[in-house]
């Protein structure tokens, strides 16, 4: 299934199309620092993130904009629709040693426009029900 | 040491190539929590009229990510890594990353600001085909920590 122009003309502004729970551990940040090529310390070292003035380790916000728009992904179908995806990184999301930080997106429509096929969806991702992406919009065009 | 502000405008030189491959994008794709077939299956990502298996929406980070380790390792700039954090990022597509992709990016330095004892820096990274077509441009702006 993916986005069709029919589908995409009977959205309408705040509509909710998906939404998903994501358990972040250390165990994510090393796998993120390893598939994405971003090794900065202050994403596994405690030590490190805490002189720099952090609260400690946090997730890398590429990991949190990157697993954000998979449900997304999900509902439209073909990545291929997607022609834009931009994120203010407005909190951290702190990841403690021994335990998960869960992030919570919903995603929903914040514009349409069926004469072009087009479609904004903002996400909303939240982490200890404090938001944690600013701004963060997916635009979109239809099949 | 401050963020040098002179780097504004500044076009690093053309990444060598990077060859995209399957088993990294199944590595990426289980790092964002993919759950999308598109990213693992070869054969979902043919039927769907890809080439070959499909990165997910933010993989062009990883060519950005060697734009950026230019930017660290140019000695004019002053910048530490540790003291580095993300303060905004987008992707425009042309089309998706799919593995046998034989990309390079190209990085300008689009704006040095201090707010402040932070820097931002803002720097813009345009991705290209081994034909030369455009296939994402990736803007970043970091947020350099001042040491006080």
């Amino acid at each position: 299934m993916t986005l069709t122009k029919q589908a995409l003309r009977a959205l309408s502004v705040g509509d909710v199309v998906a939404q998903r729970e994501f358990a972040f551990t250390r165990d994510s940040l090393v796998r993120y620092a390893g598939a994405s090529g971003d090794f900065n310390t202050i994403h596994y070292r405690d030590d490190i993130a805490l002189s720099v003035g952090l609260d400690g380790v946090l997730a890398h916000g590429m990991l949190t904009m990157g697993a954000a728009v998979q449900p997304v992904v999900d509902w439209l179908g073909d990545p291929a629709l997607i022609d834009d995806y931009q994120v203010r990184f407005t909190r951290p999301v702190y990841v403690p040693a021994d335990g998960e930080a869960v992030v919570s997106v919903i995603a929903k429509i914040g514009q349409v426009d069926a004469e072009a096929g087009a479609a904004r969806i903002d996400l909303v991702v939240t982490a200890a029900e404090t938001t944690v992406l600013g701004k963060a919009q997916v635009r979109v065009h239809a099949a | 040491m401050p963020i040098n502000p002179e780097l504004q405008g500044r076009v690093y030189a053309k990444t060598p190539s990077y060859l995209v491959g399957r088993e990294k994008i199944r590595e990426f794709s289980r790092a964002v929590f993919s759950t999308s077939p598109l990213n693992f299956d070869v054969e979902a990502a043919r039927a769907a009229g890809y080439a070959d298996v499909v990165a997910p929406p933010t993989f062009a980070i990883v060519l950005q990510q060697f734009t950026l380790q230019q930017l660290l390792d140019d000695d004019d700039a002053g910048i530490e890594l540790s003291h580095v954090v993300h303060g905004q990022q987008q992707f425009t597509s042309a089309r998706p990353i799919v593995a046998g992709d034989e990309l390079t990016a190209v990085q300008t330095i689009a704006s040095v600001k201090s707010l402040g004892g932070n820097s931002m820096i803002t720097s813009e990274s345009v991705i290209e085909d081994a034909a030369g077509e455009h296939v994402a441009t990736t803007t970043s702006t970091l947020v350099v920590r001042g040491d006080s």
